[in-house]
């Protein structure tokens, strides 16, 4: 695999210009001449960044043996979040963050634009869905003992990821300023405006006053749409890079040493 | 750990990883069919559940007793466990910190060098007992009754009365299930055990003045309701205070009594409502 085409080991601009396989790849007539204009394209890039290097980092990277379908919980999260952040960008391109239009944009996407009930049902149950696989993935790497040396690190930065996911859902909650949404915000609020030291603090800090306004709307929008998937996705970065640098657990029941009949398989 | 065991596990784990398998392409198969699974999941739960909007929020006549999205039932819950109204406050803020903390801290306590959940008995037991609890919490959280309706039959000196008087006492009923008085306190089978006391015999407690000054004047967190009108007001107090510990409920309900009756008064002004699920 390491032989492929698409990643030389020396950036071809370092080679003679000319030589003669070069151009025998030339007169293979059309389809040869896209082939070769890609693999220009990504020597230019490679060149100038040495990203063919990082690439063999991440896809060539070995994986322990008895990796199972538990281990794609972590990437299942992702792509449900990954998911969140298109649909949300298509939402947001309708909705307006105001108490007198959020309702009614948001019917619009639902009733005017064109698969715009989909979309918007695409993110409400996408969240749900991102919720329940972080918990999997969470008792995945709990069970397997995955949190432990030299992982923890890691599982910190997951755990604060799920705060951020869990505070994702609750400032959606109140953006399409439905009934369900008001109330919810005002129970949540007058909850939070109980507690001991930052309570008092917190409605007009999150509502930008003592009720659910304009002001709150374009608060939580803020937040929903900018502050936490601008720091969810810095500390997925960071998750990953760990992943990849320190490697995936193997299943703590799979052996090196001695290899049980069991494991044959895995061998192959 | 200690530095023996650390090098012992990169040892062990650097053979794992010589034995095993480069990510492309034999890992990223898997990863692959299951995003797949994650995206196909979430486009059929939106083609057969949709985003369907409620009603345009509403401050001011009617309000609505929400309950949180399925997944945060577990918490809420567990919310209720602490009764006094004191504690509530502490508890909000108390016990998601602690969940918090016990969660991020776990690598620096859980010190046992062993990965087998077999062979960490205690923090496998403990993790199934957090499961367990969640489902069996989020389990109680989805049997209460909608806090949205209270199911009480009128008590009989009032069926007695009939008339105005049962009018009034009905349309009390519908009020207080529709402002949102469920999320926090439990009405007969209906509503939230907490974090206010039930009111399900606030009459042997207060009178019908008390009450209405309670809806008005709150204590935090309680909110003021003193928006909705004197008038409704008067009619939701009317309501509270009827509900007695010695009062016998009748199991009719107000539609059928009047309909029996042939009430002319019935078809008056009903409270604006707003259904909802
Ligand atoms: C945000 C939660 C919340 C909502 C919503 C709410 N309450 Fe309360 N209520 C409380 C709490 C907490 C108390 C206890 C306050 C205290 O410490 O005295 C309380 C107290 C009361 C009391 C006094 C009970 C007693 O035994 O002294 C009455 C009556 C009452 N509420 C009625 C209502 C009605 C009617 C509604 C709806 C219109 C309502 N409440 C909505 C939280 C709430
Ligand atoms: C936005 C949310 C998250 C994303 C996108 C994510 C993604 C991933 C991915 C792709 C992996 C690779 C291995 C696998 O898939 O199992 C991984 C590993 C890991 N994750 Fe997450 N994760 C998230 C949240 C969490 C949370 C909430 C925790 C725990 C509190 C956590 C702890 C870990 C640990 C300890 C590993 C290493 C597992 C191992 O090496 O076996 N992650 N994560």
């Amino acid at each position: 695999m390491a032989k492929l085409k698409l990643l030389p080991s020396l950036p071809s601009g370092l080679k003679p210009a000319t030589r003669p396989e070069d151009l025998a790849v030339k007169k293979q007539g059309p389809l040869g001449a896209v082939k070769d204009g890609g693999i220009h394209a990504v020597d230019w890039v490679d060149e100038r960044t040495s990203l063919s290097g990082t690439m063999r980092w991440v896809m060539f990277r070995p994986i322990p043996k008895g990796t199972n379908w538990f281990y794609t919980l972590g990437t299942a999260t992702m792509v449900a979040f990954i998911n969140q952040v298109i649909t949300g960008v298509v939402l947001g391109m309708y909705y307006e963050p105001s108490a007198t239009r959020a309702y009614e944009s948001m019917k619009y996407i639902n009733n005017e634009v064109f698969l715009g009930e989909f979309v918007h049902g695409m993110h409400r149950w996408g969240s749900t869905v991102m919720v329940v696989l972080i918990f999997l993935h969470m008792a995945r790497t709990f069970f397997f003992g995955a949190y432990k040396y030299p992982r923890e690190l890691n599982w910190v930065i997951g755990v604060v990821l799920l705060v951020l996911t869990l505070l994702m859902s609750v400032t959606g909650y109140l953006l399409p300023f439905d009934q369900r949404a008001y109330w919810a915000s005002v129970v949540a609020m007058n909850i939070a405006g109980n507690a001991p030291l930052v309570g008092p603090f917190t409605p007009d800090l999150a509502l930008g006053g003592p009720d659910v306004t304009t002001l709150t709307l374009s608060r939580f929008y803020l937040i929903h749409m900018m502050i936490i998937p601008g720091a969810l996705i810095a500390l997925i970065g960071a998750h990953l890079y760990l992943v990849i640098k320190l490697g995936t657990t193997a299943p703590p029941w799979v052996r090196a040493d001695k290899v049980s009949p069991g494991l044959k398989e895995h061998e192959e | 750990m200690n530095q023996r065991e650390k090098e012992e596990y990169l040892r062990e784990y650097a053979v794992l990883k010589a034995q095993g398998k480069p990510f492309f392409p034999y890992i990223i198969v898997k990863d692959g069919v299951m995003m797949i699974v994650v995206i196909g999941t979430i486009m059929l739960l939106s083609l057969l559940l949709g985003g369907e909007l409620t009603a345009k929020a509403d401050a001011t006549t009617t309000t609505y007793a929400p309950r949180p999205e399925w997944y945060y039932f577990w918490a809420f819950e567990l919310l209720r466990v602490v009764k006094p109204p004191y504690l509530v406050g502490l508890a909000t803020v108390g016990i998601p910190t602690i969940a918090i903390l016990l969660l991020i801290l776990l690598p620096f306590y859980d010190r046992n060098p062993e990965r087998h959940p077999l062979r960490r008995p205690v923090a496998t037991t403990a993790g199934i007992f957090i499961i367990g609890a969640m489902f069996f919490l989020s389990y109680l959280g989805a049997e209460a009754g909608a806090p949205s309706q209270i199911e009480l039959g009128p008590p009989k000196a009032i069926r007695d009365a009939g008339g105005a008087t049962l009018t009034k006492w009905d349309q009390g009923r519908k009020l207080v299930a529709q402002s949102s008085c469920g999320g926090c306190h439990k009405i007969g089978e209906n509503g939230n055990d907490g974090p206010g006391p039930p009111l399900t015999e606030i009459g042997d407690r207060l009178k019908a003045g008390a009450i209405r000054e309670t809806l008005i004047n709150p204590t935090k967190p309680m909110p003021s309701f003193a928006d909705l009108g004197a008038d409704q007001i008067d009619k939701m107090a009317f309501f509270l205070a009827s509900l007695k510990s010695d009062a016998e409920e009748s199991h009719e309900t107000v539609e059928e009594l009047t309909k029996e009756s042939g009430d002319s008064s019935s078809g008056t002004e009903t409270p604006k409502t707003e259904s909802q699920p």
